[in-house]
């Protein structure tokens, strides 16, 4: 269902509320929050950075910092599909690289961007996912493709929904 | 709600005895590895195959009051044999079917009805090409000794009776019968080592704690597996999660801890459900929470997810993550377990440490000490992964061969090629070569030749491989994740980052090998935890042993393995070549020139060896030469 966005930031202040219940309002429930609104919007808009600044009481800078400190965080909005390659070791020596090479150019990203213009693609190489004996590994919004080659990459690519329906 | 240990036995022997009077049973490897290969696929069509012709049992119901038939199928946590996923065993006989497909689920019912077997799906030994009916009579099972691991890929991991079956939760029922000092005796003396790596006796770690009297006291799991090309600790939470939950109340017992933390990974999210589910479980049957069995002890569990940092494995950086800070590390002392999490006496053991526990206590520490060596009791999980035939999960002796791990139970290279070197210890960690396959595998042998036993990904190499390109990949790695705390580590793993980069590049010299090495020197010492520590172990083992593969990128420009872009060449095949200039217009730095019809060149000081040229040849003219 489609939410507009009071809607969705009344939502997301309610669950910090539920979270802060539960961990209690002090400096240790910071990371919990981020993650409930990483999880929420895929990155962290900064007006409810402040906002988790001042319900636990700590400087806005210290948010800052744990917010950039953690791989999981991001400041950046991502794509509608977040493609992450695995570049842990037994995926790297089975050829990663040459996956995560074929995806970015056939969602036409160039050198050092993450996320395709069109919001749809976001491409990153994340340290190992776990599942080494199906090297190499790519996720696409957290679903696993194990045994991956350059060619059965884009044919996977292919077959997502391109056209804006909300994603589960 | 169990309400003493009599109660809680009385639990445990019903369970061994449904669960042996229910036979039939249909063992769907739901891991990582499987899952990637289709597993849940398999899991639906075998439940659905079942159900068409109604003899689909729920495993709940084997565990109530008078049991019951049918067949039950569940899908388990890893069986280990990733390679030849998806995998069913079938129960009687632990019949293993490999590579089964959802196509599959029809004959596979059928054996399981009439009591046949589907020779097709069977392993075949790939020498003997004889296929193998029960699965401890594979190769890669047959050398393998589990406790960790026991019940990972045999049992429902979400659902309790199962683990109580297997006679779970008796550790702790010993542990409570024999006091808190007892107890820690006991894993004193089995000489129980972290497995996350450090190889520090768990028991010692448990007296300090003890030793020191405080109102509050935590136990922590350290359950963020971050070494690229590990997956044990991901294995037996998701698989037999209740196991690590024993764990941590024994050890919460031993300390007088009442509040245990498990650290996990944001990446592992299943194994974070399984751990709630479990913990639910626990609390409803009164194992958690207050006056646990009438004992007096009382012993709560709170998941806390990571966020993505690897230095988080460090104790001090995993407890600064907890408490809500940046991870980075503190000095030492006071140690954890004298000042940890909130400034109280805290444990911090990892998943495989805590996952032995309910053994030792159970059989007790002889038993313990017969397996492994001397100074490394017990046994090891490895991920074996890379370029060997069998990649999976193991769990061998400690003090086992190399050789044992890559050739026997892994299977040899994959496609016949030649052995290069196994990476061990993840970035922490260095290469072992040839010359080190008889080396047993314990903390002590691998420490004296530069290496780790780390968390236990063991890395197989061909001769493909560029071993300087890898040491590249895992300072990389390090830097990346280095916290930036300390100047050595922040900025050295950035120099020698960028000297790697240089020479895979090829635009290396001699005097970078000797800058590495000098660099290297100054992060090991002047770093305060071991990512910085540690972090300089792969180039500099790969150096000494690999020292001609360095020369020949720097000295030559030559990559051996074939691997490094940037030291390929270009060369246009005169007799080939037909002058159409093709190769020319693609250039896109314009190194290519000639007349038409005649064989063109191209200009090597020029060349971005972009391929460019390769790729639009009509006439296979441009060669690649490694």
């Amino acid at each position: 269902m489609l939410q507009t966005e009071p809607q969705r930031h009344l939502g997301i202040l309610q669950r910090l509320d539920t979270v802060m219940q539960r961990l209690g309002q002090q400096p240790s429930t910071l990371i919990p929050m981020l993650q409930e609104i990483q999880d929420e919007y895929r990155y962290l808009p900064e007006d409810l950075l402040t906002y988790v600044a001042t319900a636990l009481n700590v400087s806005p800078a210290t948010v800052y910092g744990v917010a950039t400190f953690y791989a999981q965080f991001s400041l950046e909005p991502k794509g509608k599909y977040v493609i992450q390659v695995c570049d842990g070791t037994a995926c790297h020596v089975r050829g990663s690289m040459p996956v995560y090479e074929a995806i970015c150019k056939k969602v036409r990203l160039i050198d050092g961007k993450a996320t395709t213009d069109d919001g749809l693609f976001t491409v990153e190489s994340v340290s190992c996912v776990g599942a080494c004996a199906a090297a190499p590994v790519v996720t696409i919004n957290g679903e696993v493709y194990g045994k991956m080659t350059p060619d059965a990459i884009v044919v996977i690519i292919d077959t997502l929904d391109k056209r804006g329906d909300e994603v589960s | 709600m169990m309400q003493s240990v009599e109660q809680l036995q009385s639990l445990i022997s019903r369970c061994e005895k449904q669960r042996k009077a229910h036979k039939m049973r249909l063992e769907i490897c739901s891991g990582g590895g499987c899952t990637a290969s289709g597993a849940l696929q398999v899991a639906a069509a075998l439940e659905a195959e079942l159900d068409e012709r109604n003899l689909r049992t729920m495993i709940e119901s084997v565990y109530t009051d008078d049991g019951c038939g049918g067949s039950v199928a569940v899908g388990t946590g890893c069986q280990g044999f990733c390679e030849k996923g998806p995998l069913v065993r079938v129960q009687p006989g632990s019949v293993l079917y490999t590579h089964v497909t959802p196509d599959d689920a029809v004959d596979i019912v059928d054996g399981l009805v009439n009591h046949t077997i589907v020779e097709r799906l069977l392993y075949r030994n790939p020498t003997t090409k004889k296929s193998i009916t029960k699965e401890s009579d594979v190769p890669f099972y047959k050398l393998q000794e589990k406790i960790t691991l026991r019940n990972c890929g045999y049992i429902a991991p979400d659902e309790v009776n199962e683990y109580l079956a297997t006679g779970g939760y008796q550790g702790l029922i010993k542990a409570l019968q024999m006091g808190p000092e007892a107890a820690i005796a006991e894993v004193l003396q089995s000489n129980l080592r972290g497995r996350g790596g450090g190889g520090f006796p768990a028991g010692r770690k448990w007296s300090i704690a003890a030793g020191v009297s405080a109102d509050q006291k935590y136990i922590i799991c350290n359950a963020d597996e971050g070494d690229p090309g590990a997956f044990m600790d991901r294995s037996v939470m998701e698989g037999d999660p209740h196991r690590l939950l024993e764990g941590m109340m024994i050890a919460g017992f031993a300390i007088g801890a009442s509040v245990g933390y498990i650290y996990v990974r944001a990446e592992y999210p299943l194994a974070i459900d399984r751990l709630e589910a479990a913990i639910a479980e626990a609390e409803a049957l009164g194992l958690l929470g207050k006056n646990i069995l009438g004992s007096g002890f009382s012993f709560n569990l709170r998941i806390k997810e990571g966020a993505g940092a690897f230095v988080c494995g460090e104790e001090s950086a995993l407890i600064s993550s907890i408490e809500g800070r940046r991870g980075m590390p503190k000095p030492k002392p006071p140690f954890p377990a004298v000042s940890g999490l909130f400034g109280k006496p805290t444990v911090i053991n990892n998943v495989e440490t805590l996952a032995n526990i309910p053994d030792i206590l159970h059989y007790g520490h002889q038993w313990f000490r017969s397996l492994g060596t001397d100074a490394s009791p017990g046994t090891k999980t490895f991920a074996l992964s890379g370029d060997v035939e069998n990649t999976g999960l193991v769990e061998v002796p400690m003090g086992t061969s190399l050789r044992q791990l890559v050739f026997d139970i892994g299977g040899g290279i994959r496609g016949g090629q030649p052995f290069k070197a196994v990476q061990i210890g993840g970035p922490s960690g260095g290469c072992l070569t040839e010359a080190h396959l008889d080396l047993p595998v314990d903390f002590d042998s691998l420490q004296s030749v530069g290496a780790m036993v780390g968390s236990g990904g063991l890395v197989v190499m061909d001769a493909n491989t560029c071993i300087v390109e890898v040491a590249r990949f895992f300072m990389n790695f390090t830097q990346m994740e280095s916290c930036g705390k300390c100047v050595p580590c922040r900025e050295g793993t950035r120099r020698m980052l960028e000297i790697l980069q240089k020479i895979v590049e090829g635009r290396g010299s001699i005097e970078d090998l000797d800058h590495l090495q000098e660099i290297g020197a100054a992060v090991r010492i002047g770093s305060l935890c071991g990512l910085g520590k540690t972090a300089p172990n792969p180039v500099l083992s790969t150096m000494e042993l690999f020292r001609k593969e360095y020369l020949s990128h720097v000295v030559d420009k030559r990559c051996p393995a074939g691997v490094c872009k940037g030291l390929r060449r270009y060369l246009i095949d005169e007799q080939a070549c037909k002058g159409c200039s093709r190769c020319a217009k693609a250039c896109p730095v314009d190194a290519i020139s000639g007349t038409i019809r005649q064989p063109y060149t191209i200009d090597q000081d020029s060349c971005i060896k972009c391929g460019a040229c390769k790729d639009v040849c009509n006439f296979d003219a441009v060669e690649e030469v490694a």
